[in-house]
């Protein structure tokens, strides 16, 4: 990578024996980054004592070492005269984009990089010591050059190290942070704290501190500072970082990341409607179901126990988008989060459609997407998933009329046409629909919408229960709607299906919805941009 | 010491101001229902007490299309613009 001509950045570091220097000093400068423990930087310690000796009366020679320690070392064992400046912050080395030690750079005495080495190659250094000779009309460095090695690699820079390079990024004056830092004091526990500020969702976080956010914000392309959504109640700004907090606390790997904000921003729009999804009494909550290929790509589950724990990709998901919504568009419950009960789906529910192992099209493509885009779809649903037992239909119309008589149940057998329900087939009970050849997802509907069918007068409220249509309405009904049945769907795409689970057991799921359409909750697919 | 990140949305919350009370109600009142069931017999009882009790106001009704929803800027634009006081009734 050449840096020729970049303007460096200035420094102010302390040399072995404790005097400032600055860069950059109005004179040409000849910087060498080391540490000790590199051998080919200790092949290199007399040349560039030998450059200090023969040029350092006309340009800065500074010798940048990477430990406090080392470079006391080197000072001794290499008797060195030449200023050794400490870097043991790492910063200088860091700014400076120092992947190798040795790098050997000569800048012009505005601070501009006239020419960068890596490593040791003997040909270059001796034609850099030839060039500054002639250059400053000095006498070139007092080097036997046939007593060293052709060519020698570096070795890493400490600056580089995965372990300490997250803080120096997150430190550094480009640093893709901005949120407020907020100091937990050594005496105080960092996991009671955030249960103190009221962060959580009862259950520990891992703390977002300034290095592992940096670390999560690999995960996207995207600029930390762009807004992507903006979440009620209190309409608060989610930025990438912010939806980066959450997703660190909630555990996420960086890689999950890009689902979160798909499926934050796909709650925010007005047709999802979170605010009401998060304040209704019925304890409403986002189900995210993932497609595409990013499924395999961060190992999310979509077979056994596909709706249950054990897998980190769909249990942390799930939860980072639930702590987005709560931190930072402070929906919590006793404040404008309503639910009477709640339900456990409040903590995290995320899972992905075993797309390979149904005959359909999955989820997304049905819902226009391309097959090979990754997307997530988030549903509304106040329950669920409830078991569908079925292990005795032996064909797909009595299957499907088993999904029909439990879908019958949502909510209440007695409350029609108000909400929406997601289907989740198991395998097995796929093998049944299609025992005696082509059944499709919309035979499956329609065969639901057939079996929950009710004469309109066993929709009734009565002695028996007071749900259900009241007397004076029913009375007001011309004679043929009083004589009419009603289906428990308005149409059949408010049934949405899915396949997943493991091969064996004859198990399906299903979730109960909310108030679908405008006045409530209508389902949203987002594309997944990695 | 540990230093972590704030995830929320940093708002300092604003203590709200409660409007003067000048002692007596007159001018103009906005009912607002927010089409909850029975938000509307609520509001109905409220009109005609109020009507009784303080002749010197002249009483709007307005609705939210949904409960579920924040009222849309443009009502509550409008009841600020109309009004003195507003009533929200929730009912069941």
């Amino acid at each position: 990578m050449s840096k020729a001509h970049n303007l460096l950045p200035a420094f102010s570091l302390k040399n072995n024996i404790g005097e400032d220097i600055s860069f950059p000093n109005n004179r040409q400068s000849l910087i060498c980054f080391v540490k000790e423990d590199c051998p080919t930087c200790k092949t290199v310690m007399p040349i560039l004592e030998a450059c200090y000796k023969a040029f350092g009366d006309s340009i800065d020679v500074h010798l940048v070492g990477q430990t406090h320690a080392g470079n006391l070392q080197l000072v001794k064992q290499f008797n060195l005269s030449a200023p050794m400046l400490d870097d043991s912050s790492l910063k200088v080395s860091f700014a400076y984009d120092v992947e190798i030690v040795p790098t050997l750079i000569r800048s012009d005495q505005e601070g501009r990089e006239i020419e960068r080495q890596e490593g040791f190659v003997r040909e270059d250094w001796q034609n850099l010591c030839t060039t500054l000779s002639n250059d400053l009309g000095l006498p070139a460095p007092e080097v036997d050059w046939e007593q060293f090695p052709e060519w020698r690699p570096g070795c890493g820079s400490l600056s580089v190290d995965p372990l300490i390079a997250d803080r120096l990024q997150a430190e550094a004056e480009n640093s893709p942070l901005r949120a407020r830092k907020i100091e937990i004091a050594a005496a105080d526990d960092e996991f009671e704290f955030m249960f103190d500020q009221g962060f959580t969702d009862g259950l520990p976080l891992v703390p977002p501190t300034p290095e592992r956010v940096v670390r999560m914000l690999t995960g996207t392309r995207r600029d930390s500072q762009e807004v992507v959504a903006i979440v009620p109640p209190n309409m608060g700004d989610a930025t990438i970082e912010k939806i980066a907090i959450n997703a660190v606390m909630a555990g996420c790997k960086p890689e999950y990341l890009p689902v979160v904000i798909a499926a934050l921003e796909a709650v925010c729009t007005d047709e999802f409607n979170i605010h009401g999804v998060m304040a209704t009494t019925m304890g409403a909550s986002p189900v995210m179901v993932v497609n595409g290929p990013i499924r395999e790509r961060i190992g999310m589950n979509m077979k056994l126990s596909a709706l249950g724990q054990g897998s980190r990709a769909n249990a942390t998901t799930g939860r980072a988008l639930r702590l987005a919504i709560r931190n930072i568009g402070g929906a919590k419950p006793g404040g404008t989060e309503r639910p009477t009960l709640g339900n456990p789906m409040k903590f995290t529910m995320c899972f992905a459609e075993w797309e390979e192992r149904s005959p359909w099209d999955p989820l997304h493509v049905e819902r226009g997407f391309k097959k090979e885009d990754s997307t997530v779809t988030l549903l509304c649903m106040t329950s669920g998933p409830t078991l569908i037992v079925d292990q005795t239909s032996l064909t797909a119309p009595q299957l499907a009329g088993s999904f029909g008589l439990a879908l019958a149940n949502v909510h209440h057998p007695k409350a029609y046409m108000g909400s929406d329900a997601l289907l989740v087939i198991c395998p097995e009970h796929i093998d049944t629909l299609l025992k005696d050849g082509h059944y499709s997802k919309e035979d499956v509907r329609n065969r639901i919408l057939e079996v929950s069918k009710r004469p309109v007068k066993e929709l009734l409220a009565d002695e028996l229960s007071g749900v259900g249509i009241p007397a004076d309405r029913f009375a007001a009904m011309p004679e043929e709607m009083q004589e009419a049945s009603l289906a428990k769907f308005r149409s059949p795409a408010d049934i949405h299906i899915v396949v997943a689970g493991s091969d064996a057991g004859k198990f399906s799921g299903a979730f109960h919805g909310w108030v679908t359409g405008p006045m409530g909750s209508i389902v949203v697919t987002r594309k997944i941009e990695e | 010491m540990t230093t972590i990140l704030d995830p929320t949305d940093e708002r300092v919350p604003v203590a709200r101001q409660l409007s003067p009370r000048t002692g007596e109600i007159v001018g103009r009142l906005a009912l607002l229902d927010i089409s909850k069931p029975k938000g509307s017999l609520l509001l109905d009882r409220f009109e005609s007490t109020l009507q009784q009790r303080l002749p010197g106001i002249t009483i709007n009704r307005y609705a939210k299309p949904t409960f579920t929803k924040p009222a849309p800027d443009e009502l509550r634009r409008e009841i600020k613009a109309q009004n003195d006081f507003v009533i929200e009734a929730l009912a069941d």
